[in-house]
């Protein structure tokens, strides 16, 4: 095991009396791909921001490689890719003069800053939109710009906040297929999401974050073991009835959540319980057997699901 | 073993530390300078404007104002123009200052809100290497670098209208540029906090930068207005660079403390200018 690139000790950021971070502790190693998932408003802008040298904490340990981002701020960012939740390009440039100008705050020539845009154009698949005007792309194809960008100078670490929010499907499959290629390529990512098929795709390792505070910790698969069963039915009978029906199906499955829109039965064997269930003579309005996500972790942890 | 996969962290995070130290030397020490090729590679989407502006400018004004106006006021004042000298050579170094704050009222107003909200890259440069402070500079380095060329063009057609009496007259040009600098740092120290666009920039333009060319003994002495205005010219750095124009173009005769002042006072605003606004910039970002 190499040393952690990220070390974070009670880390915590106040606003006035509030607390946005409130004393998370994690590691992360090279090459690893580390995630925060959470609910809006969890904390976990403001813990990028943080390790992204760009906010000072209120208390706690922070060390990047090696690194007091305090002492050290553009050291340390001279090592990290950002993807920020709201994208930063420069609307008055073209595709490819963003990457080269933004190379250039890394003190890369302007020769090699050029040659460096063009690959990773290439890689973004966005060759053929380089002289193109940034506003005239799509969400999809902004975040792959901003993904490019944060490239330009090689870094040990990528953080990507919320890389995927508020893209369609297909843009977010040719997104993520992007981030795995990094991964596979051995690119250290700390990444925050509030969608769980996201966590569990790219994420080797996760923090479950709710208001300020880690929940859990543990693989995608391991904290699904650890906090969910195998399968979970869920079954609808209309809002009105849900509640009532969830009292008299208790028992069914080892554990029942009651959401205002559907009953979720949590079981090692799903098709029983939904068999269980209609023997009752409970008729729902739909039912769908499906495999234990991180979602469900969430709700066990919390309370509440992930997406409100 | 726990020793050595010990000693062996150290070595691993040393070397990715100093990495990260090599890495930060060029953005320490050059990052304004980036940030100011940035902004002058923003400037060539209305690079036409600019050398349309910084040539047309002059003519169109020294013609009107100087050969026009000024063969009316030279003849009424029998000979003697203003102040005892030529209207025209009066006049032109108001206008070289005042061009110089016209680029300072365009660069220092909407580039500098923008960066943080509409257009907003001053976040993807402190998320790069680049500060807060080395922002601040850079802005204003891109600033000086269009102001520079607009004097120095304002300054060759004022001398082929024979407007710059004395050989002294071509340091006039850096004093229009220290009165623009002034000008757009005490802008900017406003601009960069601006979180909502409520037609500020509008206001700066009518309650700012416009009594400023009325009121600062531009087209006649300051001395001609009633003394209950004339504050309004001795608080405006427009007066003070154009005074200190005169003094330089045509050997305008004033007490050397008052020249002394406006130097100081240019100074002054440049400086407490420059310093607010790297504060307002530096914790803006850091949120
Ligand atoms: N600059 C700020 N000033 C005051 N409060 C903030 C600021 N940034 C974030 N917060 C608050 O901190 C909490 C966490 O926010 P954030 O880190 O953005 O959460 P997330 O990214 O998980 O949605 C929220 O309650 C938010 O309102
Ligand atoms: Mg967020």
């Amino acid at each position: 095991m190499s040393a952690p690139v990220i070390t974070a000790n009670l880390l915590t950021k106040k606003y006035k009396e509030v607390a946005a971070v409130d004393g998370i502790s994690f590691e992360v190693a090279p090459g690893e791909s580390f995630g925060l998932l959470g609910p809006n408003g969890a904390g976990k802008s403001t813990t990028m921001r943080m390790v992204g040298a760009v906010s000072t904490r209120t208390s706690g340990d922070l060390s990047i490689l090696g690194l007091d981002p305090n002492d050290h701020g553009p050291e340390v960012r001279s090592q990290l890719g950002v993807v920020p939740q709201q994208d930063n390009l420069d609307m008055e440039l073209r595709v490819r003069d963003n990457l080269i100008v933004y190379g250039r705050y890394f003190g890369i020539p302007n020769k090699t800053a050029g040659k460096k845009a063009d690959e990773l154009l290439e890689f973004a698949q966005l060759s053929d939109r380089a002289k193109a005007k940034v506003d005239d792309l799509s969400g999809g194809m902004k975040r792959r710009l901003t993904i490019a960008r944060s490239l330009m100078n090689e870094p040990r670490i990528l953080l990507l906040d919320e890389p995927t929010t508020g893209l369609d499907p297909q843009a977010r499959h040719i997104l993520w297929d992007r981030l795995f290629r990094l991964k596979e390529q051995g690119t250290t990512l700390v990444l925050t999401t509030h969608y769980m098929d996201e966590a569990e795709q790219l994420c080797d390792r996760l923090v479950v974050v709710d208001k300020g505070t880690i929940m859990a910790e543990g693989a995608p698969a391991a904290l699904i073991r650890q906090y969910s069963t195998r399968e979970v039915v869920e079954v609808r009978f209309g809002s009105d009835r849900n509640a009532e029906v969830a009292e008299r199906i208790r028992g069914i499955g080892e554990r029942i959540e009651v959401l205002p829109d559907r009953i979720l039965i949590y079981s090692e064997n799903g098709e029983a319980e939904l068999q269980k269930i209609t023997e009752m003579g409970l008729e729902p309005i739909t039912s769908l057997v499906r495999r234990s996500s991180l979602e469900d972790v969430f709700l066990r942890l919390t309370g509440r699901s992930l997406i409100e | 073993m726990t020793d050595s996969t010990g000693s062996r962290q150290t070595t691993a995070t040393l070397q990715t530390a100093e990495r990260a130290l090599a890495a930060g030397v060029k953005p320490r020490k050059y990052g304004s300078w980036y940030v100011a090729e940035h902004r002058i590679r923003s400037m060539r989407s209305y690079f036409q404007t600019i050398i349309a502006t910084s040539i047309g400018n002059p003519l169109v004004y020294l013609f009107a104002l100087g050969v026009g106006l000024a063969s009316l006021v030279d003849k009424s004042q029998v000979g003697q123009g203003v102040a005892g000298v030529g209207y025209l050579a009066f006049v032109a170094p108001a206008l070289l200052a005042t061009a110089a704050v016209t680029v300072a009222g365009e660069e220092a107003t909407y580039p500098m809100m923008m960066g943080f909200k509409w257009n907003p890259i001053f976040y993807g440069m402190n998320a790069a290497p680049i500060s807060g402070n080395q922002i601040v500079n850079g802005m204003t380095i891109a600033i000086l670098a269009r102001m520079l060329p607009t004097a120095v063009l304002y300054f060759v057609v004022m001398v082929l209208f024979g407007a710059v009496p004395s050989t002294l007259g071509i340091v006039s040009v850096f004093s229009a540029v220290l009165t623009g600098l002034a000008v757009a740092l005490v802008i900017m120290s406003y601009t960069s906090r601006i979180e909502e666009d409520k037609g500020q920039m509008a206001m700066i333009m009518r309650f700012g930068i416009l009594p400023m060319f009325l009121f600062s003994g531009t087209f006649f002495p300051l001395t001609q207005l009633p003394v209950y205005l004339q504050w309004i010219g001795w608080i405006s750095p427009l007066w003070h660079g154009t005074e200190l124009g005169r003094v330089l173009s045509y050997g305008m005769a004033e007490p050397t403390w008052l020249t002394v002042v406006h130097v100081a006072y240019l100074g002054a605003l440049c400086f407490f200018g420059w310093k607010i606004t790297q504060r307002v910039v530096t914790r803006r970002l850091n949120k």
